[in-house]
């Protein structure tokens, strides 16, 4: 099994690669540090001068990929792609627009992000799968089809609704929760208790439904008639046979999402004024600061990375089927 | 392109613009025209669509769908009108204003806008002003509207003249429902061959194979709504008005373009991606599916918001260093839309490629591509002869499901600052622009709700509709009948 486990691991190297790559061409190459340098110093009353100096200061003045004019290996290290892009790998991710060090920034800020997206994931799968359940225990009945139809009408609703509007009744109609911000320890809790509380509100709908296929699916199988036919009621078959056997997909599937919980939500923790890294990304963009948004679309990749690393690694935990 | 043309005595001349958006629109159509035709004329690929148009949620979704598309496609066609010409100038010059067909025929509701916020239905604005009073004092009220609720003499008549406008448009559209009903029983019954009130028993029983009395009651609802609101927007300002007075309901329905780009063009510029390298990855194997499956795994391993963001970012700078390229600030939205589709084509057509691989592969093992193989027909021949009618299925479904999801990210993507440029009118700048008053007293609400349920009618009909057209066309789902 380790050996599966370290070619899976070699196999993720060159997407990481890729990656880096992509975002090096889309940064630096389509969008020269010139013109990164006159997007933050504005196109007026600029002098050639300030660019340099602006170059220098961010340490974009160097040559792309290979500096002829550096000795030895230097040649290679002294260069744009060297010291931006290969430095992510080691998770150097240098200092943004303001002069504030990124890395750091972003080991600070991921626990805000954690304590919104952690309990979002475990609660919503938690309710999608009650719900789901539900809708086929009750399954070709009013009730179900009520369900089905609740669900695609709740998907239909844009996420922006959720926020707005929760925000809107519990926090300034009902007064329950402050509108928006953020403090550590125990404090947190009333302010996070409504985003995470919208958060699974917004994803009820497409998760029941999902579930629902999937349950649907695995209730269609042998070992479900059999169940049956031996005489067990149907909330037996539903509970000790669906759902045991349905959970393997659903937490091999739920696995990859985990890693990438670090990230944040973007609009949630911006509208909420939640300090995590959805919001940390939000106002890179608005802001045009490239070096944040870089590091990010690189720390989302290795993310989502180590995320099909584990799924992979799970399937080998949960499915008594998967051998090696 | 100049067009001359005259109509009811006056001489119109206009110039037609085609926006980039416009043209992939009209291809949109011809393409699926051209697939409809292609169905009709085969019986096989004819059977799984029968059952979508026997079943009553789709046609009701479709319905719906149906006039949001006719919104906006008269909002893709665009033209420029000619301005006065100069004294003893043969030259014409036209206007360096856009406007689409859609807007001609709203005429009034573009125009009429108020100073600031106004409640729907408003006759007065929404904050204070200081006004002047004939003897030279003066005082802070809600000023009167300029065009909401303009010929009341007062406040108290509003409600009897909206009952009064919204009671004559019913009676109207009912009529013309009345109409279209009867015309389309006359010839349902001169193709069953039927009597013609026997064929209105029958639809009224929902005994017949297409649901008409269902399209009839939804079309019944959007004409009665549409009607209405017809007939008080000239009058009112029957959503309120916006920040800078514009009326909403006319940018809710503006939107409507906006949405319907994002979600069908995106997927037609990712079709060709997805078909030619999914189908080649599957098809020969080897090191083409390596190259695939790495191509798409990378594009897949970046979190979509963020190369969407970072794609975006750089495409606003460059077109800010070339802001010579676009003659028209309508061209220059124009070619940002294009290019968000475009990105999102980039990113979304991974999914769609996976699918298709797999298909694919598994239709290579079919003994009839194994038999066309051994009488050596050529690559290309197998692909659009015998693989590609094959997976056409998964294209149609992913089609369809993507179009809500798209229409959604839109909101999202102008929210984050990285989706439509902030002039064209969209759902998601309604949204963005109007989010944070909300916290005002009282509340600006109008706005939020109006691009919302827009929204919501819009989605919601698509993944109805979506969900019939699935079920009808996965093979899989064929035996599973039982379950529901």
């Amino acid at each position: 099994m380790s050996a599966y486990i370290l070619r899976r691991i070699l196999y993720a190297i060159p997407i990481l690669i890729g990656v880096n790559l992509l975002t090096f061409t889309l940064f630096f190459v389509v969008n020269s540090p010139d013109d990164m340098a006159r997007a933050h110093l504005g196109t007026k009353y600029v002098t050639p001068a300030m660019i340099q100096a602006w170059k220098r200061e961010h340490g974009y003045d160097k040559p792309l990929l290979y500096n002829s004019s550096a000795p030895g290996l230097g040649r290679v290290t002294d260069t744009i792609f060297f010291t931006q892009s290969v430095d992510m790998f080691a998770f150097r991710f240098g200092r943004s627009d303001d002069g504030r060090d990124i890395g750091r920034d972003i080991r600070a800020r991921m626990g805000p992000s954690l304590e919104i997206q952690l309990p979002v994931f475990v609660i919503g799968l938690a309710t999608n799968i009650t719900f789901a359940l539900l809708t086929v225990f009750f399954r070709a009945t009013y009730l179900d089809l009520a369900g089905t139809v609740l669900s695609v009408a709740l998907m239909s609703i844009s996420g922006l609704f959720y926020i707005i509007a929760g925000q809107y009744l519990f926090a300034i109609v009902l007064r329950l929760v402050p509108i928006s911000g953020y403090a550590g320890g125990v404090e947190s809790f009333k302010f996070v208790a409504l985003p995470v509380a919208i958060g699974v509100v917004a994803g009820v709908g497409s998760g029941t439904r999902w579930y629902r296929t999937l349950f649907l699916e695995e209730s269609g199988k042998d070992y479900v008639r059999t169940a049956r036919a031996k005489g067990l009621s149907e909330a037996q078959v539903l509970f000790r046979h669906v759902l045991r056997n349905g959970m393997i997909p659903i937490l091999t599937g739920a696995v990859v999402v985990i890693p990438t919980l670090f990230m944040g939500s973007l609009i949630m923790e911006s509208f909420f004024g939640i300090p995590g890294l959805g919001s940390y990304t939000i106002d890179a963009i608005q802001s045009q600061d490239f070096g944040i948004v870089r590091a990010m679309v690189f720390l989302g990749s290795v993310l989502y990375i180590v995320g099909l690393l584990l799924t992979d690694l799970s399937y080998t935990l949960f499915d008594p089927r998967v051998r090696f | 392109m100049p067009l001359s043309f005259s109509f009811w005595g006056h001489a119109w001349s206009v110039e037609w613009v085609v926006l980039w958006t416009d043209a992939l629109l009209y291809v949109l159509i011809v393409a699926a025209v051209l697939l409809a035709l292609y169905i009709r004329r085969h019986p096989p690929l004819q059977r799984p669509w029968s059952r979508v148009v026997r079943s009553p949620m789709a046609m009701g979704a479709a319905v719906i769908l149906a006039a949001y598309a006719a919104i906006g496609l008269l909002d893709s066609v665009h033209v420029r009108l000619p301005i006065a010409p100069v004294k003893g100038s043969t030259v014409r010059y036209y206007s360096p204003e856009l406007l689409s067909v859609f807007d001609l025929i709203a005429g009034p509701l573009r125009t009429h806008t108020e100073y600031s916020y106004s409640a729907p239905f408003a006759t007065r604005l929404y904050t204070q002003e200081t006004v002047r009073l004939p003897d030279g004092q003066t005082r802070r009220e809600y000023p009167r509207l300029k065009y909401g609720g303009a010929g009341l003499k007062s406040a108290a008549e509003l409600g009897g003249d909206v009952c009064a406008r919204v009671a004559r448009a019913l009676a109207e559209a009912g009529a013309a429902w009345l109409v279209a009903a009867a015309a389309l029983t006359w010839r349902l019954a001169r193709r069953h061959r039927c009597a013609v009130w026997q064929m209105a028993l029958r639809c009224l029983r929902g005994d017949t194979q297409v649901p008409w009395r269902t399209i009839g009651l939804t079309f019944g609802v959007v004409l009665a709504l549409g009607w209405s609101a017809g007939a008080l927007c000239t009058h009112y300002h029957i959503l309120g008005t916006d920040e800078v007075g514009r009326d909403v309901f006319y940018l809710s329905l503006k939107s409507v373009r906006t949405g319907l780009v994002i979600g069908t063009v995106t997927t037609l510029v990712m079709l060709p991606f997805a078909l030619a390298l999914g189908i080649s990855a599957g098809y020969f194997r080897g090191w083409v599916d390596d190259v695939v499956q790495y191509v798409y795994t990378t594009l897949n391993s970046i979190p979509g918001v963020l190369l969407i963001a970072a794609a975006v970012l750089i495409l606003q700078s460059y077109m800010d260093r070339h802001a010579g390229l676009y003659d028209t600030v309508a061209a220059r939205a124009d070619m940002r839309l294009l290019f968000l589709c475009l990105i999102l084509g980039i990113t979304s057509w991974t999914g769609l490629c996976r699918l298709l691989r797999g298909e694919t592969l598994k239709l290579c093992e079919a003994d009839y591509i194994q038999a066309a193989r051994a009488f050596g027909v050529g690559h290309g021949r197998i692909i659009t002869r015998h693989i590609l009618p094959n997976v056409m299925h998964i294209v149609l479904i992913s089609v369809v499901l993507d179009f809500s999801s798209l229409v959604l990210a839109e909101a999202v993507l102008s929210y984050v600052g990285v989706g439509v440029d902030p002039s064209t009118i969209s759902w998601g700048n309604m949204i963005n622009s109007a989010r944070l008053e909300m916290a005002r007293q009282p509340a600006v609400w109008w706005p939020l709700a109006s691009a919302f349920i827009f929204m919501f009618a819009l989605v919601l009909s698509a993944n109805l509709f979506a969900d019939v057209v699935r079920e009808a066309l996965d093979p899989r789902t064929k035996g599973r009948g039982g379950e529901r």
